[in-house]
């Protein structure tokens, strides 16, 4: 599944220190195309702290990450994007004084390098585009609402719609279903799966939703105190014992569903 | 050797004041994040009711007793503004706090003049401390050296109340998280109130202090202004040590400067300033800002829209209405109409800065009197046609703006808005001060329009034509991919960087544009008017255009037009009676009061009430949004 050349992302010995606090340290891993890999860990295992480094928000203190063979460490977020990775955060950053079609309009406008251009009217640019991708994540109903007054899950499936702008070859979502109700969870991560599948897309999520996790990963990495500790299928990990040991707290938590809600 | 002793010393002493000052204005910003211009007020109230005081108290025990006095009397002071003037307005906007303490400035003015006249009043001597002591051979007050013996002690009794005092602890923990504070059940009203009295009555104290060595004038408000926000930002924000540190630093350059280099004394304090935030972007002893402590505050802008039709109509028939003023026949609706279209685009720049991009400058004058200057100077030294001067006015302004955006850039929040205020009153200073270059406080003069707008009323469809026309240019910026894009940035630098926005080229290229259009509105100015001086590059001028941008409504497309029309207007009438400043500060601090929004703001939102439901749903449901437009009745317990 995960050969050298047909990894979308590779990451070698990948380490963040804070002062004396190892964050991240010496994680390795790789995603090949169109796989859905989750990314889970208790509260302060690193998680976010990873993502900051594969798109650039943070520069690891060591080790390196490549996109499709090619070296982006260190890289702006910007250039990272560029080349075809998107990401969606924990928190969502959309821009609250426009409208829910002008949050996409305006990725698009960057996409394609427009951004100095003093015509035609923003909202007048790549219109049917813009539509085609809220109709995608299920929005085209609420193009013209002002962002500032969306529903909170409404902006988690906007910010899906935006990191899906440019074409990407690699998404990267922090937590795409947090704060959404327990039926919203399943129907969003059930779109993410579609697109990806229908675009051949590569994922990498983070997730507290067990059932989540479950119901759509290929495969999972359980991150702890800033190590990977166990990386296999659905299966592996559900019997992995230092995971249970150490993440689960030994018992069947799994069974339990969302632990963290 | 003596002599350099003897200076080292008045420098010294004169820190003295600078840190009363500067401190106070250090712990305001801290815990009540209220950038508090009538800070300068403060001080020149010490120093007028010092004076009087000293008047009716005698003697060394009277003179002392007189100044500890006057720190309490302009504390009190600093408490009825706080009350009156500032809580009603704690939930505005960001920084919109700073128009109201303008008003206050404006007011104190006024009141000043009323209580003690316009005559400069000369300082008593401090009893028992009027002669000199020779060190070295050479004289130095003996008030100087107990100046420099009080100021560290000043300096040890505020350390001592900020970190070993329980006052101390909710002081600095406002200053690192308000919210927090006020969650653990701190009553923050009364807390700001306090931070008020010590701040005022520092500055007071220092106004008073400093009366042996200078005296109490009218003008002193406005000339120690950037000077403390100068050793605020250079010591760092909020840092007692770093305010004595730079406050020594500054005043002993000072005294240097006016010995060795007698040109520039005012130019090296902001090329000291410019280094120390270039190798320090956070000054010596400050701590980098928090992301996010000056991010958007209170409820988010809305989405806008192109004009439709019937605003397009209504616009054309405003201009056309603008374009037939010469009609009535009268030369001073038509000078008066030509000054307030210029100041109209001058605001019009600042608000494209300031409300689409979120970048608070406080030296937007650089680029207005650095218009009008490069068109002069072209005209005065190389003959230039006005044509050529016209072209070349806005780049020079853009220059300008394109090197000291770069420099601020760097910085966010109140440090990017200080280093733009110091910048400016760099540029300031040289003009002032190369006499030879710029005719100094004489200014330039005869610089006229060419031949073909010579006659009375071309110049003012020149001025129509070009003024109103570059208002419509930003505004069709702000619709355009560039202003969608300087918006993202404002709005989420985050996630503007994670869909390749490269912010701050984005906010550079802003910062130039607003400086040229700026510089038109300069070069409209002096062609106009026929002359400039420095005080068309000054703080005040600055401040003009911010009060007009907030009152007008940061958060509103046309805010800064209207502001700035309005307030023309109002001035234009008040000016004519005695006490206008009086007049003006007291309808600036009810209109902020009333018009947490600014007027444009506003208006729209009483319209939206009149006629039921705004075009979307209630803006409630954002969090912040239900107490924005009642300011004064529930406000008391934040």
């Amino acid at each position: 599944m995960n050969s050298a050349e047909s990894a979308v992302l590779k990451v070698e010995g990948l380490s963040k220190s804070f002062g004396g606090i190892h964050a991240v340290s010496d994680v390795n891993f790789e995603l090949a195309r169109g796989e859905l890999l989750a990314l889970i860990g208790p509260n302060g295992a690193g998680k976010t702290t990873c993502f900051n480094m594969l798109m650039g928000q943070l520069r690891p203190s060591s080790g390196n990450v490549y996109l499709n063979g090619e070296k982006i460490t260190g890289q702006k977020p910007r250039r990272i994007w560029r080349k075809g990775v998107g990401r969606t955060f924990q928190i969502t950053g959309t821009y609250q004084s426009m409208t829910v079609i002008e949050n996409i309009q305006m990725a698009l406008i960057s996409h394609h390098r427009r951004l100095f251009s003093l015509r035609p009217y923003a909202t007048r640019l790549y219109r049917e585009e813009a539509m085609q991708l809220l109709e995608l994540v299920g929005m085209s109903e609420q193009a013209e609402r002002a962002c500032a007054i969306l529903a909170y899950g409404d902006l988690k499936r906007l910010e899906l719609a935006i990191a899906l702008c440019h074409e990407p070859t690699l998404l990267l979502m922090d937590e795409p279903t947090a704060g959404m109700a327990p039926s919203e969870r399943i129907a969003l991560m059930q779109l993410t799966a579609d697109i990806v599948q229908e675009r051949n897309i590569s994922v990498l999520f983070t997730e507290h939703d067990m059932d989540v996790v479950f119901a759509h990963a290929h495969r999972l990495m359980v991150l702890n105190r800033g190590e990977l500790i166990a990386n296999g299928t659905v299966e592996e990990i559900r019997n992995d014992a230092v995971v249970q040991e150490v993440y689960l707290g030994g018992g069947s938590l799994f069974a339990a569903g969302d632990t963290h809600a | 050797m003596g002599l350099f002793i003897a200076q080292l010393l008045t420098g010294l002493a004169n820190a003295a004041t600078l840190f009363l000052v500067a401190s106070g204005l250090s712990l305001i910003f801290g815990v009540t994040r209220i950038v508090n211009f009538a800070h300068g007020s403060f001080y020149m109230l010490g120093a007028f009711v010092g004076y009087s005081l000293m008047q009716v108290l005698p003697g060394a025990i009277g003179f002392w007793a007189s100044v500890l006095l006057t720190g309490l009397v302009v504390g009190l002071i600093g408490v009825i503004v706080e009350v009156l003037v500032l809580r009603p307005v704690y939930k505005a906007p960001e920084l919109f706090q700073l128009v109201a303490t303008f008003g206050v400035i404006l007011v104190i003015q006024d009141l000043a003049l009323m209580i003690w006249g316009a005559e400069d009043l000369l300082g008593p001597r401090a009893p028992g401390l009027k002669g000199v002591v020779r060190i070295m051979d050479e004289p130095v007050p003996l008030y100087d050296l107990a100046l420099i013996a009080i100021t560290p002690f000043v300096l040890f009794a505020l350390w001592y109340l900020i970190s070993r005092t329980r006052i101390g602890v909710l002081v600095r923990a406002a200053t690192q998280d308000r919210e927090m504070v006020a969650a653990l059940g701190v009553n923050q009203s009364w807390l700001f109130t306090g931070v008020f009295f010590l701040g005022a009555g520092l500055a007071g104290l220092g106004g008073a202090i400093q009366l042996p060595k200078g005296g109490a004038d009218l003008l002193m408000d406005f000339n120690i202004l950037a000077a403390i926000f100068v050793v605020v930002v250079i010591g760092g924000m909020g840092s007692l040590p770093g305010a004595y540190i730079a406050a020594v630093l500054i005043s002993v350059l000072n005294v240097f400067g006016v010995s060795y280099l007698p040109q520039s004394t005012l130019v090296l304090m902001y090329i000291v300033m410019a280094i120390v935030l270039t190798v320090r972007p956070y000054g010596l002893l400050g701590r980098e800002e928090v992301v996010g402590e000056h991010g958007q505050v209170g409820e988010p802008e809305r989405p806008i829209k192109p004009a439709g039709t019937k605003a397009r109509v209504m616009v054309a028939v405003m201009l056309m209405a603008l374009l037939a003023l010469p009609l009535a026949d009268s030369h001073f609706l038509v000078i008066l109409t030509t000054d307030i279209i210029i100041f109209c685009l001058f605001a019009a720049s600042l608000h494209f800065l300031l409300g689409l991009g979120g970048l608070v400058s406080f030296g937007h004058a650089a680029y207005f009197g650095g218009g009008a200057y490069a068109a002069g100077l072209l005209v005065v030294h190389v003959n230039a046609p006005m044509e050529l001067a016209f072209v070349l006015a806005p780049l020079g302004a853009g220059l300008a703006a394109f090197i000291i955006g770069w420099l601020c850039l760097r910085l966010t929040g109140v440090y990017f808005a200080m280093l733009t205020l110091a910048l400016a009153q760099l540029l300031w200073s040289l003009v002032f001060q190369w006499d030879e270059f710029t005719g100094g406080d004489d200014g330039l003069v005869d610089i006229w329009p060419a031949a073909w707008l010579s006659e009375a009323n071309s110049y003012f469809y020149f001025t129509v034509i070009v003024g109103v026309g570059g208002i419509l240019l930003l505004r069709h910026v702000a619709h355009s991919p560039f202003g969608y894009a300087l918006r993202a940035s404002r709005d989420s630098q985050r996630q503007a960087e994670a869909t390749g926005i490269n912010t701050k080229r984005i906010q550079w290229m802003a910062f130039t544009m607003a400086g040229a259009l700026a510089g038109v509105a300069g070069a409209l100015f002096v062609f106009s008017k026929g002359s400039v001086f420095p005080n068309e590059l000054e703080i005040t001028k600055s401040f003009d255009g911010l009060i007009v941008v907030f009152l007008g409504g940061v958060k509103t497309l046309s805010g800064g037009v209207v502001g700035a029309a309005s307030l023309e207007l109002v001035k234009d009438y008040l000016t004519r009676i005695e006490y206008w400043r009086l007049a003006l500060g007291l309808l600036i601090i009810v209109v902020v009061v009333l018009a947490p929004n600014g007027i444009v703001g506003s208006l729209r939102k009483a319209w939206e009430r009149l006629r039921g439901t705004p075009a979307d749903e209630p803006s409630t449901t954002a969090p912040v949004a239900l107490t924005s437009a009642s300011a004064g009745t529930q406000e008391s317990e934040r």
